[in-house]
């Protein structure tokens, strides 16, 4: 469990992170989301206490950071920047981090086997492609066994397997029981993976809900009708109770009324049509709206 | 902490040094650097002995002498220094090594400590060495360690060499880029701090440089211009690097990482 409260972090006159207070609850995956820029790797960094905040505080299972004995054996992290030495093997990375923990020496094999480094543990990450150096900073989250896991935008150069690999991770790992925290600022990737939804925008909490919840309110379904003669389709389907939107593109999208009742009006009418689609606005398009709300917002709150 | 607590961080800290092939090659360079330089100019003086003034041959130090390559040498081991800490800053590493020993005392004090063994330990090889070997090459005019204050002046340079190291650490935490160190550590001590203690305008303060006065300790026959003893000046040397020191830990403990 990790509790956030009233968590601010400003680098002299910007402030990344205001006021932030959730907490991320184990057994689920909970997606942490935000634009660039947004205050997810700042918010990272306190967890961890390598930042400190400006105002609030954190808890790790109720303790602060430095005050976890053995914190690897807690909490597990996988930075946005690297954290590695390019000059260090993969192995005597993970065996530094294991002694200074008490990790048994034996999780260090096993965790480069589950990332699929067994074969480059001898070899200096400098000549690592992106998502081998990610793979090694999963390897060094997981080397502690912790029951919170926190991955910030992990799937930052894998391959599609690689991704699907790390879906399954974090998945595996919730269920397991472990609280696993992960940032990215890709809606339709959180949709995957996510149980819970925590989305911030200009260092503010904007959302903390059930990805179910969020995508109940947020997934809007609409018929897209095309017709030549949309000004006949139009009182067609305001005559019986429709509320037809125009579409800059010349298109028409009902929310209203279902598509076989848009086409059962059009035939009846005589209107000839060019399209007629079942539509559902994506996920990425209303976490748009709600970030593009704030940035707006503070904008103009800031003059 | 516990004694259990310090023994697995200063393990940790053993194994970062120890696997990273660049920093130990810095070891390598000073004890290869400081005792041959000593070697190549003892010979030449030992050759050329006859040539020197009167009073050069008066005041001649042969334990000195096979010193003289300690101000080459010397920036080896402060980039050893630099490298040890501020390779964590440019790498990244450091976020790692806060989150696995986030008590950032405890991480700086581990560090020191075996960065700090190990450079005094070279510097102790590299003293010794280059002292049997000066001498050996100097022929009729060496000296050898039974002599009075020979001993103390061996000695007294592994100990230098270990605490420009530690200057050097300091210095490194202070400033956390590797740039930034090399920059200014060594055109100071390869350059600036000798003008500066060689220049009459300048001399008085110069002489309280911590390479300046920490150098005192080496020789055996008083030249008269340092206004402190071996031991002072040792002294002299050491409060500069408890001075970098915490600098250096005020720096880790308030900035982000
Ligand atoms: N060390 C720093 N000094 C000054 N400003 C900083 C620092 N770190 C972050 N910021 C600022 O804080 C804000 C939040 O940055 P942060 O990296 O936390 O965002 P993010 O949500 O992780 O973005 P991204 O999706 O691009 O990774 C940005 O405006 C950034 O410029
Ligand atoms: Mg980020």
């Amino acid at each position: 469990m990790i509790e956030l409260a009233g968590l601010t972090k400003r680098y002299g006159r910007t402030t990344a992170v205001q006021d932030l207070t959730f907490s991320v609850r184990p057994g689920v995956v909970t997606g942490f989301l935000g634009p660039n820029g947004s205050g997810k790797s700042t918010t990272m960094r306190m967890i961890l206490g390598l930042d400190h905040p400006s105002a609030g505080q954190v808890r790790i299972d109720g303790r602060r950071y430095h005050q976890l004995a053995d914190p690897l054996t807690h909490i597990g992290a996988l930075l946005e920047a690297k954290a590695v030495h390019p000059g260090r093997t993969a192995y005597h990375h993970l065996l530094c981090l294991a002694q200074s923990n008490d990790i048994p020496l034996r999780r260090i094999d096993d965790v480069l086997d589950l990332v699929g480094l067994a074969g480059v543990a001898k070899k200096r990450p400098k000549g690592f492609s992106l998502g081998m150096g990610q793979r090694l900073g999963i390897a060094s989250a997981l080397l502690g066994d912790p029951r919170i896991l926190m991955f910030d935008e992990p799937v930052n150069g894998l391959d599609p397997e690689g991704i699907q690999w790390i879906r399954n991770l974090m998945k595996r790992l919730a269920a397991e029981g472990r609280t696993v925290f992960v940032s990215s600022h890709l809606m339709s990737e959180m949709a995957l993976t996510a149980d819970h939804l925590i989305v911030i925008g200009q260092g503010r909490l904007l959302a903390d809900t059930s990805m179910a919840r969020f995508i109940e309110e947020n997934a809007r379904t609409f018929v897209r009708v095309r017709s030549p003669d949309h000004e006949r389709l139009r009182a067609a389907l305001e005559r019986a109770g429709g509320r037809p939107r125009q579409c800059p593109d010349g298109s028409l999208e009902i929310e209203d009324l279902p598509a076989a009742r848009v086409g059962e009006l059009a035939a009846e009418n005589d209107v000839v049509l060019h399209e007629l689609s079942h539509q559902q606005a994506s996920l990425e398009e209303a976490f748009m709206r709600l970030t593009h709300e704030s940035v707006e917002y503070h904008a103009r709150a800031g003059r | 902490m516990s004694a259990e607590n310090a023994r697995r961080v200063l393990l940790s800290e053993w194994t970062k040094i120890r696997s990273v092939r660049s920093t130990l090659w810095t070891l390598v360079t000073a004890i290869v650097v400081t005792v041959a330089l000593g070697m190549l100019i003892s010979g030449l003086i030992g050759h050329n002995f006859d040539d020197l003034s009167p009073h050069e041959r008066m005041t001649f130090d042969p334990t000195f002498i096979s010193f003289a390559g300690t101000s080459l040498g010397q920036l080896a081991l402060i980039a050893f220094g630099i490298l040890v800490v501020s390779n964590e800053y440019s790498t990244g590493m450091i976020r790692a090594s806060l989150t696995a020993v986030p008590v950032r005392g405890v991480l700086m004090a581990a560090k020191l400590a075996v960065a700090a063994a190990l450079a005094l330990v070279v510097g102790m090889v590299t003293s010794f060495l280059a002292f049997f070997l000066g001498q050996s090459v100097l022929g009729e005019h060496s000296t050898d360690i039974g002599q009075p204050g020979v001993l103390r002046a061996v000695f007294g340079g592994g100990l230098y060499m270990g605490l420009i190291a530690l200057f050097a650490m300091g210095a490194a935490w202070t400033l956390r880029s590797p740039m930034l160190s090399f920059g200014i550590l060594i055109p100071f001590f390869f350059l600036i701090s000798g003008i500066l203690a060689n220049v009459p305008a300048t001399e008085k303060v110069g002489h309280y440089l911590p390479d300046q006065a920490g150098s005192r300790v080496m020789r055996v026959m008083d030249d008269g211009e340092q206004p402190y003893g071996p031991w002072a000046g040792l002294l002299i040397m050491t409060i500069w690097v408890v001075g970098a020191l915490l600098a250096g830990y005020a720096v880790l403990r308030k900035r982000d990482a």
